[in-house]
């Protein structure tokens, strides 16, 4: 399998390496294996000669144990392991306890205290929609300015859409910017200015509707921690705005990851255009969890027929073998042209070498001990109806790799300007190191041929 | 019998998929249900193949024996403005209010009054009776925020009851709960057979209980055939690779030999997944809960795809009503 003419291969390897790459966001929608994608960079990163550090959002239990993070911190650790010349470490992102810091950070004793207290505040950083986001990028910041690491990599928070992860900043921004909190403040300070008075009418009216609504007591807690908070929105502000802009300075990169189906495609798509909005540098795309196939010359439709063929049971001898002569000499049904077909090939078979037969799979070489049984177990199993399983399995994969290539090439159609790295499906899920590298390695090779 | 039933799982897992599968399942003979979003994703106009949903209850589907479908798209914005409406009469005030503010505060920033409105709207739909006092619908899907964050949404209407000790969003978090937390909700959620979407359910399951929110039942989604066993692939592996090769050939297939190997990879990668989804299975089985599994669409998810799933939960009974 080969990518679309369209699409340019993203390079990953020469993205590690540049030591101008400084942060790499990945971003896209749940599910599509974002967190696992920024951990098998920082593998490849740390193991290549980078020093970096990956700040993940949630992620698996198994996945953090990999990265001996499986305790909420709140501090990148090394993670044990690593080979060559670099340096990994990892944290995961503790929301209220990022926001507390904050406050403790920027209020004098007695406000921090009042601040922490604060009903709508404990509610409010234990993870109102957006905290997360706005706690990531407050996180992303600090560990930029520590600049111990260099090279950070951001999972972003399973986001209900894409656009909260870019929002955050400017959401709390408009906010503190607002009317609404100058009346929330002082709703006193207001009167009798001038060109404000017609407001006013409404604004004292909102007050009062707001307090019905709500209940006086949430009212009053919400301006109690808007007032006690009011010193260190300068600073939330300067910071979110100072995050933003990092986040659009040439060192750092955007790489959406996707699955190859609709509707993380979708959003993949949403995103890519929403980074160039914003004016944030996009690296490419990672196509996570792509299929491929050895035998893609033979088609779904031919695995299909030919499995089916075998099936018809004009073949019922338990012993292989045997069979396959009688079907080569004598098929009944079957086109004299397959017959010639089978003579052609066995001239080819014959031909080839005994090492191009060797599996590159370890399943069961012969010599296995469970072998044997596993064979006698299978006696039942003719050699027709287990090629005929073989090929019904192709049929089914060359049908997964169609879809696939059909949702990508619409992506590619919309966005032949981002460059794609695919990334070949495993089996199973990753909970290790070794995991973790070898999504790395074929992240590097980006193309999902096995 | 759940009259709303909430429909999670992990992202990638299909949930949209399934609560409209599941609504036009749930709609038959003459049946009318409602299909919500809650989410602003307008996942569900996709999946019908229609038009962005506006913030109306609109026909999208009609289902076998003449039940309906409805569609919903809940915006928090307008539910807001239409709540305020309804109770307070504010007319243009509450365009003032937009002005300044106040209904972004109240939607984005203020915690949880986002989705005291979301659920209060679809609890709302729950409720609802015509004139001769029938329910208006017989029942409310919904396509619900991810496994991660389900427990918290349904259940922040507590929290808001308790932030806001007295007034109408308090009676209103308090009605909500009440609704919830009855056998009339049911909070299915809908996973893979992969190890992460399975461990993400057992936790929301134990986060669903200890807020005592009722849990349904277990989906398991895009479940693909087992084609092989391990015993045979292995067999095949092994010393019969030449007998396979013949076999290919006598199918008349070209160059069997170079097939071979692929085909016996492929293989081998299926009873590796086979293995794990049974290590999987038995997970899911020890979670005492009723499962349901529905087959994989091959040609990847359409309206017949749709139409083929919600006849697949038809056939599971009357698990579901």
């Amino acid at each position: 399998m080969t990518l679309h003419p369209a699409a340019a291969p993203l390079a990953i390897d020469p993205l590690l390496d540049d030591p101008a790459t400084r942060i790499i966001v990945c971003c896209g929608s749940g599910g599509v294996g974002k967190t696992t994608t920024a951990a098998a960079l920082g593998v490849r990163a740390a193991e290549r000669g980078r020093k970096a550090v990956v700040l993940t959002i949630d992620p698996a239990r198994r996945l953090a144990q990999s990265m001996g993070i499986d305790s909420l911190n709140n501090t990148p650790r090394q993670v044990k392991g690593v080979e060559g010349p670099g340096e990994l470490h990892a944290m995961m992102l503790d929301m209220k306890r990022t926001f507390d810091e904050i406050v403790e950070a920027h209020a004098d004793k007695d406000r921090a205290r009042a601040i922490l207290e604060n009903p709508f505040y404990q509610s409010l950083s234990a993870g109102f929609a957006g905290t997360q986001e706005y706690m990531a990028m407050e996180k992303l910041g600090q560990l930029r300015a520590r600049d111990e690491w260099d090279l950070i990599i951001v999972d972003t928070p399973p986001s209900r859409s894409a656009l909260d992860f870019l929002d955050a900043p400017k959401r709390l921004g408009s906010f503190l910017d607002g009317k609404f909190i100058r009346l929330l403040m002082a709703p006193a300070k207001m009167g009798g200015r001038a060109g404000m008075k017609f407001l006013n009418v409404g604004m004292s009216m909102m007050t009062g509707t707001l307090g019905k609504l709500l209940g006086g007591q949430f009212l009053r807690d919400v301006q109690t921690f808007v007032t006690a908070m009011d010193t260190m929105f300068g600073g939330f502000r300067t910071r979110a705005d100072a995050t933003y802009r990092l986040l659009q300075a040439p060192g750092t990169a955007f790489l959406v990851v996707a699955a190859p189906e609709r509707d993380a495609l979708r959003e993949a798509a949403y995103f890519v255009e929403r980074l160039a909005a914003e004016e944030m540098p996009l690296a490419g795309l990672v196509l996570n969890r792509v299929h491929g196939s050895g035998a893609a010359r033979l088609s779904a439709e031919r695995a299909r027929a030919a499995a089916e063929n075998l099936e018809d049971g004009r073949i019922v001898d338990q012993e292989a073998g045997k069979a396959v002569e009688r079907g080569g000499a004598a098929p009944d049904g079957s086109s004299p042209e397959a017959s010639g077909t089978y003579e052609a090939t066995e001239a080819a078979a014959a031909a080839e070498s005994p090492e191009d037969h060797a599996s590159p799979d370890p399943a069961a070489p012969a010599s296995n001990p469970t072998f044997a049984q596993a064979s006698d177990a299978r006696s039942v199993t003719t050699v027709e109806q287990l090629t005929a399983g073989l090929l019904h399995l192709h049929a089914e994969r060359m049908q997964v790799l169609a879809r696939e290539r059909r949702t990508r090439d619409r992506f590619t159609a919309l966005h032949p300007e981002v460059a794609v790295a695919e990334v070949a499906a495993l089996p199973g899920d990753v909970h290790d190191l070794a995991g973790l590298r070898a999504v790395g390695d074929r992240l590097a090779d980006g193309r999902a041929t096995t | 019998m759940s009259r709303f039933q909430v429909v999670s799982g992990k992202g990638g897992t299909g949930k949209t998929t399934v609560a409209a599968a599941l609504a036009l399942a749930l709609a038959t003979e003459g049946k009318r249900t409602l299909l919500v979003e809650v989410e602003g994703r307008q996942g569900i106009a996709q999946l019908f193949e229609t038009e962005a949903l506006p913030y109306e209850e609109r026909k999208i589907a009609v289902a076998s024996g003449g039940g309906e479908v409805y569609a919903l798209a809940i915006d928090a914005e307008r539910a807001l403005l239409d709540y305020l409406q309804m109770f307070y009469k504010l007319g243009s005030a509450g365009r003032a209010l937009k002005k300044i503010g106040a209904i972004d505060f109240a939607t984005t920033i203020a915690p949880g009054v986002r989705d005291v409105l979301l659920t209060g709207k679809a609890c709302e739909a729950v409720r609802r009776r015509d004139r001769q006092g029938r329910f208006t619908y017989d029942y409310v899907v919904m396509d619900a925020p991810p496994t991660g964050r389900i427990t918290r949404f349904l259940n922040v209407n507590d929290e808001v009851a308790g932030l806001a000790k007295i007034g109408p969003i308090h009676n209103q978090a308090q009605a909500v709960m009440r609704v919830l937390k009855s056998p009339e909700t049911a909070v299915h959620l809908v996973t893979l057979l992969e190890e992460m979407p399975v461990q993400e359910t057992a936790d929301g399951i134990t986060e669903l209980k200890g807020a005592e929110l009722p849990v349904g039942k277990v989906i398991v989604n895009m479940v693909r055939p087992h084609l092989l066993d391990e015993a045979a692939v292995r067999a095949a592996a092994g010393d019969r690779r030449k007998e396979v090769a013949k076999t290919l050939a006598a199918a008349g297939l070209s160059a069997p030999t170079k097939l071979v190997g692929p085909l016996l990879e492929q293989a081998a990668e299926h009873a590796q997944r086979v293995e794990l989804e049974r290590e999987q299975r038995g997970v899911l089985a020890k979670l005492g809960l009723p499962t349901y599994e529905l087959p994989l669409i091959g040609e990847g998810m359409d309206l017949a795809g749709l139409y083929r799933l919600a006849a697949e939960l038809r056939s599971l009974g009357k698990a579901f009503s």
